[in-house]
């Protein structure tokens, strides 16, 4: 994402006339300057992420997983009761087996920021893929690849993955982010398919193909960049929806597997209702994390997506 | 129209059959058969052979499937062997809550989308359209499971102004008592499911509202001299309501599919909670045909919202 927003700066950047509407970099930053709130969500953002990653690359995971059963639900900020751990203070508390419940949080948040980064940028890259060759080649390839889509999207979406996660053999963190990514890149090739369908349809792709360029060529060097707006937003917007999808189905026990915490697994202690009444330090901070990212993703996503539609935006 | 729906209807057919060999497929790599859980452990394991053999579990996969095929034709799609029924009977035992559910969550969807969306769309860039359109923003965000653990939670266990788990209280005697109690159990999850059901709803009749105050038609009511409020209930409305009228198709079907996560997190014994359990107990025979009739209503719903926004357009024809 970064590499492309530079590209898009660099191009602003070559055709600077006076009178040249603002394109690419600046018209997104000048969209955030007049939307405070996505200024905010955007800061934000880059703060928990920034924390998150670095932080959890510090602290060592095989200490804040390490069970001691004397700190067995401790309230935030007690000291460790462990004599293994003395000094250790646990700002937001334990779980049940006197693990540091703001270590698993920082841990679990990488988690579920990167499998949901992945399974967005993969999801995309095959619907790009898919999305285009239907819009451009139509006809036969079109209706083929339309019929396997629309079947996708009859399934039941979240009993197939589960069905998926309980047969699967040797189920690990790779082979669940296939499954998420084998159930759903069909909505980004429908939707990436629709956008590129209208531009397929203008003149210079005409001309283009008149003239003899390559398929290839006019796929990747004159439909792509005319959709690449689009794809950024939609990058962004479907990031949030993959980490819902992921906690969701952590929480659901069908999500990463033990041995990779995530924020759905924190979330998980909950299904007791003894957790969910008396200790709610163990999964409130998890379910707050996952609610201000999904809002701040999302808000971040739709000032994009205002930037990248002319006639939606602020400035 | 009929022949168009006709024609749907048997386009229907060769995508049932897929989705039965995709499922079926899957449902043969899950370990276990039906005798797992049938048989007494103390019998010899050649006598299980036998038996195995004898109902046909070690046919080639083709020929079990056809025979699943010709059973389910007549009606009879096997036995759960975790309730020791069949597996018909196990679901239309839980049928009965989602439904319950599902209708009070589509009810308050709609009293709490339609007035926001024709407000919002009629007085746009008012201060309760901008409310609207913030809390339009965070309904779209917000995961399902997050929201209604933070209900349950609040209004469940701290202001314990609505029970947090189950379907019907113990202590409820009578009839009248018992729907009551049934009643109280399901406000807090639909509310919950409500609350983010809205916001296509709004989104669609908002836009469309909008759209709709500036076009000629409009103009010539106006200048014709109806009044603005007949404008708003006999033409706008009508033309606004037609993209929500699209997507009705899938809420009748939801009436029967309910929501895994909120099922779960409330204890609510439906359809989705059927599911979880069967995926835990490895209750095959109840997954398969569970998946099976979600399938089905997919393609259900897909159907009945073209049959319904032909009736309601007649602009719109579907091939």
């Amino acid at each position: 994402m970064a590499t492309n927003k530079d590209a898009e700066a660099a191009v602003s950047s070559n055709d600077m006339t006076v009178s040249a509407p603002p394109m690419g970099f600046k018209v997104i930053v000048r969209e955030f300057m007049r939307d405070k709130l996505a200024l905010f969500s955007f800061i934000l953002l880059v703060a928990i992420l920034g924390t998150v990653f670095i932080w959890s690359f510090i602290i060592d995971q095989d200490v804040v997983q390490s069970v001691s059963l004397w700190d067995s639900y401790l309230p935030p900020m007690s000291m460790s009761e462990d004599p293994m751990f003395e000094g250790t203070r646990y700002i937001l508390g334990t779980d049940s087996a006197g693990r540091d419940i703001f270590g698993l949080l920082l841990i679990g948040a990488r988690n579920s920021l990167l499998l949901g980064w992945t399974v967005t940028v993969v999801t995309s890259a095959i619907g790009i893929v898919v999305g285009i060759l239907a819009a451009y080649y139509a006809g036969l390839v079109d209706n083929i690849i339309m019929r396997i889509i629309d079947f996708i999207t009859i399934l039941p979406q979240l009993m197939i993955i589960i069905i998926f996660v309980t047969i699967v053999p040797n189920y690990n963190v790779a082979t669940f982010a296939g499954i998420l990514i084998l159930f759903n890149w069909h909505g980004q090739a429908r939707f990436i398919r629709g956008r590129a369908l209208t531009v397929g349809r203008l003149d210079f792709i005409s001309a283009s193909k008149t003239m003899g360029t390559p398929s290839l060529v006019i796929m990747l060097r004159e439909m792509m960049p005319n959709i690449s707006s689009l794809i950024i937003v939609n990058l962004t917007l479907n990031f949030a929806g993959s980490i819902g999808l992921e906690t969701g189905l952590s929480y659901l026990g069908f999500g990463l597997p033990t041995g990779t915490p995530s924020l759905g697994t924190l979330v998980s202690y909950a299904t007791n209702p003894d957790i969910l009444e008396n200790k709610a330090w163990v999964w409130l901070p998890a379910s707050t994390l996952i609610l201000v990212l999904v809002l701040c993703i999302n808000y971040v996503g739709r000032a994009l997506q205002r930037a990248a539609d002319a006639k939606q935006r602020l400035g | 129209m009929w022949k168009t729906i006709i024609r749907r209807i048997l386009l229907m057919i060769p995508q049932i059959l897929i989705l039965s060999i995709l499922i079926f497929i899957l449902a043969d790599f899950m370990p276990g058969d039906p005798f797992t859980g049938l048989v007494d452990p103390n019998l010899d394991p050649a006598q299980l052979d036998v038996m195995r053999e004898a109902y046909g579990l070690n046919d080639p996969l083709p020929v079990k499937y056809v025979r699943w095929m010709k059973n389910a034709l007549q009606g009879d799609f096997g036995r759960s062997f975790n309730y020791q029924q069949p597996v018909t009977a196990v679901i239309a035992g839980r049928m009965g809550n989602t439904i319950r559910l599902s209708l009070l969550s589509i009810i308050l969807t709609y009293l709490i989308g339609l007035p926001l969306g024709i407000l919002a769309g009629r007085y746009n860039e008012s201060v309760l359209d901008k409310t609207v359109l913030v809390y339009n923003f965070v309904s779209f965000a917000v995961p399902i499971f997050v929201l209604a653990l933070l209900m349950v939670w609040v209004f469940g266990y701290n202001l314990n102004w609505f029970p947090a788990r189950g379907s019907i209280s113990v202590n409820a005697d009578t009839q009248w008592e018992k729907w009551m109690s049934q009643l109280y159990h399901l406000l807090l999850p639909s509310i919950t499911t409500a609350i983010l059901g809205t916001t296509s709803i709004i989104q669609y009749l908002r836009s469309e509202i909008i759209d709709a105050k500036v076009s000629d038609y409009v103009k010539t009511a106006r200048s014709k001299g109806v009044p603005i409020q007949k404008v708003y209930t006999k033409h706008i409305f009508r033309n606004a309501s037609l993209p929500i009228a699209s997507g009705f198709g899938f809420t009748i079907v939801s009436l029967f599919t309910g929501s895994i996560f909120i099922e779960k997190i409330f204890t609510y014994r439906g359809m989705g909670y059927l599911f979880l359990q069967s995926i835990n107990t490895r209750d095959y025979s109840v997954i398969f045909v569970l998946a099976l009739f979600y399938g089905f209503l997919g393609l259900i719903g897909t159907l009945l919202s073209d049959v319904i926004l032909m009736a309601v357009d007649p602009r719109i024809r579907i091939d």
